[in-house]
């Protein structure tokens, strides 16, 4: 075991982790610790580009990106938060540019700005041109050029580290233990901040546009420790997957053009929101293609998916503006877009909940209290600035935004403060964790119980949700949670052990789906991406409040834990808009 | 359809030496050769051990030597491979193997680091956007592509046999900043692409044009480089 001191720990390498590095850094000792390599986070999988009203080609304001963010997410958004991060959004564009971000230009070269879905001039009046890009590797450039910023400024990884607990002393954070993946070793890093950037849990659900990596470590990790984790039961599911896979193709297929249309090449969107049609926010969208399949009006053999339709652009268009997403098109499904309909279907695709954080980046004990040295940011995190439903590029904007928030709150609170002693065996937990799976002689397969429990959130948690459903996907979970403690390891060794790793991770997977079930079900209202059935409506007089659930363990007399969720709700913050019906 | 898939295992904490092992897998011939991989590994052998995450392509963890050509295998699809025949993957070559398909990564990443891959200014920052003209932006557009995987690197003759030389991915990732109009580096980064183990040991053998999943004209951008060496500008 060895142990490592830094001022501010920093727990994953995308998008908000490498630029909180890049701010903690220049302040503070930072370490960022990853369990890949920085230049494989799924920041890179991003495609369609970061929203700012730079007004680079048409009138364009921050406030009213501000409105379209708090409506996009059906108005659950603390619109302090959502204030702050499109105030802050123009800076944060033109500092990713002053790095080198080489965005597209205009005619006058300035950065170029496209279409994106619920995104509108003058609260909705029509769409507006607001989302700067890079070709459909607005993701990928954003990576690249943050790692290449972390080079120069020399910030200190440590690459394949899989952080495994969050250490706290009275209260207050103060280290994390990490599995060093090539030798199996365990590192107790003591740290003044502990900022989580850790990403999403996508892997949950079957279909999806997630990396095999997402699978929650960070908020699993706080939620073990009893601290909440908020609006988990909101999960965006994106329109446009290519079919069977979950392949994300961008929304910016229809910012530049595309149209989708169901078996009778019907551009059904006319029907479901007649402004904006296909650029509608996109738990619209998914419901209105997962109801188009549902009604029989689906393509293919089966009828299970509508097709995204990009045949009327020109092809030197397509390969100047979508050349990753055809690329995708024609090497997974044998499609070539400029001639043929492309066939699409939802694809689990974000998390809006996650770690609940102010707008420093600070995390949050309850509805009040900030947990000292604790911060997140990003997908792992809940500010909240997405609601309900977040809208197309307001992601690659909230990891700059935040990101840098969360590094800079960080940095400055290692300076005050002073390390903290570590709690006498550090890595108790971890060791317990590790070994408890290493050395199971259980007959169950990691793949099977994921398999199963991916399958079970797919058909009862996805776009339609009724109390049924989600009651049955928590029977489920629940016989998961026993097969899980006869999962099987097969590899025993030390080195590389990435069966170990799945069980680990697959642990994660079954925590959040259960939180996801159980606060779903107790939201007995549909609003942005969390839709039920059984009740269809919005519900303001009940349910305009932010989810909190926590993880409580009941010890009996004859000594047995029993686990339990329970759920609290907190206030949303409300300054300038008034909720509203959502039409587009 | 049954494909047999024979793949170089090497665990030094089992036995000291590779060895080839063949697993039959049950595979349509639209998976990727990464769902061989993963049926493999989360139904026969668990001890299977590779590196993936995104599975399509644009992270760059899953390079290998497949059929004796680097490829990415999430972006390999099987009926590309004749499935009749066995599917040989192996780790890609030049570094140092730790287990199985994963490789030691950091000599190519020093390498990468060692070319000064970020924009360099001087002076004052501008106040909004430094102009760049669409033209501008499309002469370096090829090499933003990379996405750092090392199918060119240790597809390279030069680099196996050459411990030294940095490989045409440091090459790709200076040629990204060389030739960005708001760079002001290039004299610097020149310099370090002109050592006697840099640009000059290229035998331009297309290996890395080849290997490169994104489609990157690989040589070329070196041709581009060593030109900009001897003419002294860009």
């Amino acid at each position: 075991m060895q142990q490592h001191q830094y001022d501010v720990v920093i727990v994953g390498a995308g998008g908000a982790g490498m630029r909180a590095a890049l701010e903690s850094s220049k302040r503070t000792r930072t370490a960022v610790l990853t369990k890949l390599y920085p230049t494989r986070s799924h920041t890179g999988a991003a495609q369609g580009g970061m929203c700012a009203a730079l007004a680079n080609v048409e009138e364009d304001n921050w406030e009213w990106h501000t409105f379209d963010t708090v409506k996009g997410g059906d108005f659950l958004v603390d619109q302090d938060a959502a204030e702050v991060m499109c105030r802050e959004a123009v800076d944060a564009v033109l500092d990713l540019e002053k790095m080198g971000l080489p965005f597209n230009r205009t005619a006058e070269g300035k950065i170029d700005q496209r279409f994106f879905g619920g995104h509108t001039r003058n609260h909705g009046e029509a769409v507006v041109r607001r989302s700067c890009f890079a070709a459909d590797r607005t993701g990928h450039m954003i990576l690249q050029t943050l790692y290449q910023q972390c080079i120069k400024q020399n910030v200190e990884f440590f690459n394949e580290f899989y952080v495994l607990d969050l250490l706290m002393v009275g209260g207050r954070a103060t280290g994390v233990v990490a599995y060093e993946l090539a030798t199996g070793e365990l590192h107790i890093f003591s740290a003044k901040s502990i900022v989580f950037a850790s990403g999403g849990f996508g892997k949950v659900f079957r279909t999806t546009s997630n990396a095999h990596t997402l699978t929650g470590d960070g908020m699993g990790i706080v939620w073990r420790k009893g601290l909440p984790l908020e609006d988990m039961e909101f999960f965006q599911f994106h329109p446009t997957g290519l079919a069977g896979l979950g392949v994300l193709l961008s929304e910016a297929a229809r910012g530049e053009g595309g149209i989708l249309r169901n078996k009778d090449n019907e551009r059904f969107m006319e029907r479901y929101a007649p402004t904006v049609k296909d650029l509608a926010p996109r738990d619209m969208v998914a419901r209105a293609m997962a109801n188009e399949v549902r009604e029989g009006r689906g393509c293919g053999p089966d009828g299970a998916y509508v097709m995204l339709d990009l045949t009327h652009l020109e092809p030197a268009h397509i390969d100047a503006k979508l050349p990753d997403i055809t690329e995708f098109a024609r090497t997974y499904l044998g499609v070539e877009p400029y001639t043929e309909q492309i066939p699409v279907f939802p694809t689990a695709h974000y998390a809006m909940g996650g770690i609940p954080t102010n707008i420093k980046g600070e995390a949050l004990a309850n509805n009040d209290d900030v947990i000292p040295g604790l911060y997140a940011a990003g997908e792992v995190a809940c500010v909240s600035v997405h609601g309900a439903n977040r809208l197309g590029t307001n992601s690659l904007l909230d990891i700059n935004v935040f990101g840098r928030r969360a590094g800079i709150a960080a940095a400055e609170y290692a300076e005050t403060a002073a390390f903290e002693e570590l709690p006498s065996e550090p890595q108790a937990y971890v060791v317990e964790l590790v070994e408890g799976l290493r050395n199971s002689t259980g007959e169950e397969r990691i793949a099977a119980i994921r398999a199963d429990l991916q399958a079970t959130m797919d058909l009862n948690a996805q776009v339609y949700r009724t109390e049924g459903s989600l009651k049955q996907a928590l029977v489920d979970i629940e016989a998961l949670k026993q097969r899980f403690t006869q999962v099987g390891v097969q590899d025993k060794g030390k080195r590389f052990n990435t069966d170990l790793l799945e069980a680990v991770e697959l642990g994660f997977l079954i925590d959040l789906a259960e939180v996801l079930v159980v606060s779903a079900l107790a939201r007995k209202e549909s609003r942005g991406g969390h839709f039920r059935e059984d009740y269809d409506k919005r519900d303001d007089v009940n349910f305009m409040r932010h989810t909190m659930a926590y993880r409580e363990i009941s010890v009996a007399e004859d000594g047995k834990e029993t686990v339990n969720i329970r759920l609290d709700y907190k206030p949303v913050v409300q300054t300038r808009y008034k909720p509203m019906e959502r039409k587009y | 359809m049954d494909a047999h898939v024979k793949i170089l295992r090497y665990n030094p904490e089992v036995v000291g030496e590779a060895e080839w092992k063949t697993y039959t897998v049950s595979l349509e011939p639209t998976d990727r050769v990464l769902d061989a991989l993963h049926k493999i590994k989360w139904e026969q052998d668990g001890t299977l051990t590779f590196r993936r995450s995104c599975a399509h392509g644009v992270c760059g963890s899953d390079a290998m030597r497949i059929n004796g050509r680097n490829r990415l295998a999430c972006k390999t699809l099987i009926k590309d491979l004749n499935p009749e025949k066995e599917i040989t993957v192996e780790p890609i070559k030049g570094l140092p193997v730790l287990k199985d398909l994963v490789v030691d990564m950091e000599p190519f990443f020093d390498a990468y680091r060692s070319v000064m891959p970020f924009l360099v200014t001087t002076g004052h920052e501008p106040t909004r956007e430094r102009i760049q003209s669409q033209a501008d932006r499309d002469r370096f557009d090829d090499t933003t592509k990379c996405i750092l995987c090392a199918a060119c690197t240790t597809s390279c003759p030069v680099f196996w046999s050459d411990g030294q030389y940095f490989g045409p991915q440091a090459i790709v990732g200076a040629h990204r900043f060389i030739f960005d109009s708001r760079d002001e580096g290039t004299e610097q980064r020149l310099e370090i692409l002109n050592d006697k183990e840099g640009v000059w040991r290229c035998r331009t053998t297309f290996n890395c044009t080849e290997a490169c999943p994104r489609g990157i004209e690989v040589t070329k951008a070196i041709q581009e480089v060593k030109r900009a060496l001897i003419f002294r500008r860009v």
